[in-house]
């Protein structure tokens, strides 16, 4: 017999502690003799340190001061390239970059603490814009300002042009964006010599936490515990930064000899901590007569900010989504990662892949206009089919049939017949409305070998009375984590979703499976959950077709039993890291999102009214999670497109606060309509393949087709504001 | 200060323009409540005031003297909760104790609302996880099972 679990709309695992108000987030606990920790920041966007002094107003005595003298191993943020200090010394790179702590017993006097500290600095010249880096006249980083440069190729562009018919250009923008989890930053820290550190808080990725204060305190991986609290929203943005607040916290608890909070409140979390990165991408197209594809050429730059943190691999990602899901016989992309004096910008649902196919789903409009061909009649033309290759020059091995979903979409949004009506009817009002779509794909897993490095291992453990229990570092931040791999191993086994349990992470308890990001959970950690779920049924005495009495016959003859599975990849997996050619990810998504918009011609102001977004993503696990996944995916992609535009001055976020960096509300969400097609995946847990990103990539190439739809002017960056539309409607007047 | 919360008499002694936000949280140890600015723009920190819907890092707790308030910890909400948690309406779940008592206070207001006021209802309060379909179904649901 089969329980269908998967598929089925069960309750998420820790939704009773949701809903009423139980679950705790770090915030929420308190220990005893508990102080409070606060973070100076630099003041300048970069400059040497010349001084610092404690100004006369609180009693010093009282506080712990922690400076980087006060570092017992290794001054740097673990990540990818040694080059973030934990606290600054001699010299800032960034406004409010750290550079000594505070704790008090009383929080309520660490503001005031926090301004009575005074440093002087002697300012260095700063640069703020990817111009000012790729000039390389003033060099902030390295020999060049570059983090990362990729040239990603296919074929022989150059070869291309003289054969093409037609040559488009482009130029297309994003702005930064913040992730705006609800649950600010924050970390609570107890550590001392002889029990080593215990740092509990908010965050993704609780291995990435602990190898970094590994690092910072010199100790073993024993002495070295991480555990996640309830983590309110996170979307990339608890993905590094994390290990910054983590490593400030267990640092004032080692010196002040107590348990240390250290909270952000929203507007340091806004200005000082990561963002999405901003980007620009040139695109130049060479085309045949007939309007198929010959050349793409693509020139894509991020920002990354102060330091390298993760700009190579949001790099990567970006590069390798930005010729889409087009079939094309010569691409050539080369992108590049530069260093401004901004706080570092960082992982933000998409990782790179929304700036990209932000630009290309413009430029694939732009391209159809110029041949005179109806969007999706050029699309179709172009689109990658089963038996392809990618520009990675990975082939397309699932059964795919773009056309075909790129239809279904159209006519459930009831494109062609708004269309044209609103073609007649937009001469006559104020308000024109528009609908647009984007055509896109987005690769699940880490990038490349990403996972062969990863070696993720996850632990099953069957109890002597049926009960299951899931050992993993996988975050549940929101998504559905708990839930979804609990799914996966009550189908496998065939027992009871009540039955299974999943641990929360703590290193100290789990095993590292890796980081919780990238649309790896279902796909990759579903899937050995899965095989250990498997070697489990194997393993325990079982007749054919058990019953769930069978199973805990069986357990209970067994006692308990610990089954581990560990990442390996599937079939000939082959990626080159120097050429950057093979197979990209193991699987890909695809999507085709379509937005209906209305633009008010006397206030600029544009309404998403209706989204359809249909997306292929193998098997869904949980309908209602999956579902909610693509809406809140979506309207974060509203947000993306009309409405967060993050102000810098200095390099950094001068609207930190929630009253002027505007996030849609409940009166901004259309309704959304939510298709899935599934054709699961053998590899990805039960069929499943990645969901998380893929929605953030969609809906602003799309809004912003409908709005050339809806006006007939093009507009080539996101976030679009109304003075953006009232300007452009003056220029074109 | 007396403050009835949940239905039991608290008498508190703090400065009178400690947040309310604070004084739940931290003298009352009722950490259901959330800070998700500190400014009113959220509502993670909602509550009700004596029937109404307050953010309450905005009111100083001396404003709340002799009232009634009503937290995510309060009995009489298992309708909501039930619903949010059947329709898929809590995800991260940081901003669904707010979000329960905002639709609380929206029902209490119009018992069967239709979508658009629903949206309007909710409008003081931020979710940046579900996109918040599921939250107006969870409302929907609830009106519906209304006796």
């Amino acid at each position: 017999m089969s329980l269908r679990v998967v598929g089925s709309p069960v309750l998420r695992k820790e939704v009773h502690a949701k809903v009423t108000g139980q679950a705790e987030y770090v915030d929420d606990l308190r220990l005893p003799d508990m102080w409070h920790g606060i973070t100076v920041r630099s003041t300048i966007a970069r400059g040497r340190i010349l001084s610092i002094a404690f100004q006369d107003g609180v009693k010093w005595d009282e506080f712990t001061v922690v400076t980087a003298a006060d570092i017992p191993g290794k001054n740097i943020v673990s990540l990818i390239v040694e080059d973030q200090p934990y606290l600054a010394t001699d010299e800032v790179n960034h406004l409010h970059e750290p550079i000594l702590l505070l704790a008090h017993p009383n929080k309520s006097l660490l503001e005031k603490a926090r301004s009575l500290v005074k440093i002087d600095y002697a300012p260095l010249p700063a640069i703020f814009d990817i111009d000012s880096s790729l000039s390389g006249d003033h060099v902030i980083w390295g020999t060049d300002n570059v983090f990362k440069r990729y040239l990603m190729e296919k074929g022989d562009v150059e070869a291309a042009w003289s054969s093409a018919a037609h040559i488009i250009e482009g130029e297309y923008s994003t702005g930064a964006q913040e992730q705006l989890y609800i649950e600010t930053n924050g970390m609570l820290a107890t550590a001392n010599l002889q029990d080593g550190v215990t740092v509990r808080g908010s965050m993704q990725c609780p291995y990435y936490v602990h190898k970094s204060l590994m690092g910072l305190f010199g100790l073993p991986s024993d002495k070295i515990r991480v555990i996640q609290q309830e983590t309110g929203g996170a979307f990339g943005g608890k993905e590094e930064y994390p290990s910054m607040i983590a490593g400030h916290a267990a640092l004032l608890a080692w010196k002040s000899g107590h348990p240390v909070k250290l909270i952000y409140d929203r507007e340091e979390d806004m200005a000082a901590t990561t963002k999405r990165h901003p980007s620009r991408t040139r695109h130049r197209t060479a085309l045949a007569a007939d309007g198929s594809l010959l050349a793409m050429d693509i020139e894509f730059v991020i920002d990354g900010g102060a330091y390298a943190t993760l700009s190579a691999v949001v790099l990567s990602r970006g590069t390798i989504h930005a010729p889409g899901p087009y079939r094309c016989p010569n691409v050539r992309v080369r992108s590049t990662a530069v260093a401004t004096n901004s706080p570092p910008h960082g992982a933000f649902r998409g990782f790179g892949a929304p700036q990209s196919i932000f630009a290309l789903e413009r430029q694939m409009d732009k391209v159809a206009r110029a041949l005179h061909l109806a969007p999706e009649v050029f699309r179709e033309r172009n689109f990658l089919h089963t038996g392809d290759t990618t520009a990675t020059g990975q082939t397309v091995s699932q059964s795919l049939d773009l056309a075909g979903l790129q239809k279904h979409a159209l006519t459930h949004a009831g494109y062609f017949e708004k269309k044209a009506k609103f073609k007649v009817e937009n001469g006559r009002t104020k308000v024109r409305k528009g609908i647009g779509f984007a055509t896109f794909f987005h690769g699940a897993g880490f990038t490349g070998s990403g996972e062969r490095y990863l070696q993720s291992v996850i632990t099953l453990r069957s109890n002597s009375d049926g009960r299951v229990e899931i050992l993993c570092s996988m975050t549940e931040m929101g998504q559905g984590t708990n839930t979804v791999l609990s799914q996966v191993a009550a189908e496998t086994l065939r027992i009871p979703y009540e039955w299974v349990s999943i641990l929360r992470p703590d290193t100290s308890l789990v095993p590292n499976s890796g980081p919780t990001v990238a649309s790896r959970t279902s796909m990759i950690i579903g899937k050995l959950v899965e095989n250990a779920a498997t070697d489990i049924r194997e393993k325990l005495t079982l007749p054919i077709n058990y019953t769930p009495a069978e199973f805990v016959k069986a357990c209970a003859a067994r006692g308990t039993m610990e089954v581990s599975a560990r990442y390996h990849e599937p079939g000939a997996i082959f990626w080159d890291d120097q050429k950057y050619r093979g197979d990209a990810y193991g699987a890909y998504s695809w999507a085709i999102y379509v937005a209906e918009v209305s633009v008010d011609t006397l206030t600029g102001e544009i309404a998403v009214d209706r989204f359809t977004a249909l997306q292929e993503v193998g098997r869904v696990l949980h309908p209602v999670l999956a579902a909610g996944q693509i809406e809140g995916g979506v309207l974060q992609g509203i947000g993306f497109a009309l409405y967060e535009k993050v102000l810098f001055r200095q390099g950094a976020m001068i609207n930190n606060q929630m009253t002027n960096y505007i996030v849609p509300t409940s009166m901004d969400v259309p309704p959304i309509d939510v298709l899935f097609e599934e054709i699961p995946y053998e590899h990805g847990a039960l069929g499943a393949k990645g969901i998380g990103e893929l929605p953030m990539d969609g809906p602003a190439p799309a809004i912003l087709n409908a709005v050339e739809d809806a006006l007939g002017i093009s507009f080539n960056h996101v976030p679009l504001l109304p003075e953006d539309v009232l300007l452009a409607e003056r220029r074109v007047a | 200060m007396t403050l009835t919360v949940n239905g039991v008499i608290q008498t508190v002694t703090v400065p009178p323009m400690k947040r309310l936000l604070d004084v739940l949280r931290e003298d009352l140890h009722l950490t259901g409540t959330k800070e998700g600015c500190g400014e009113g723009e959220c509502g993670a920190c909602s509550v009700m005031l004596d029937g109404e819907l307050v953010n309450s890092c905005l009111v100083p707790v001396k404003q709340a003297d002799g009232s009634r308030i009503e937290t995510i910890e309060s009995p009489g909400l298992e309708l909501i909760q039930q619903a949010f948690a059947e329709a898929g309406a809590a995800q991260c779940g940081i901003c669904t104790p707010g979000m329960v008592l905002a639709a609380k206070a929206l029902l209490a207001r119009i018992s069967n609302p239709a979508r658009e006021q629903i949206r309007e209802g909710l409008a003081g309060n931020i979710c940046r996880c579900t996109g918040y379909q599921k939250i107006f179904d969870a409302v929907e649901m609830v009106s519906r099972a209304k006796p």
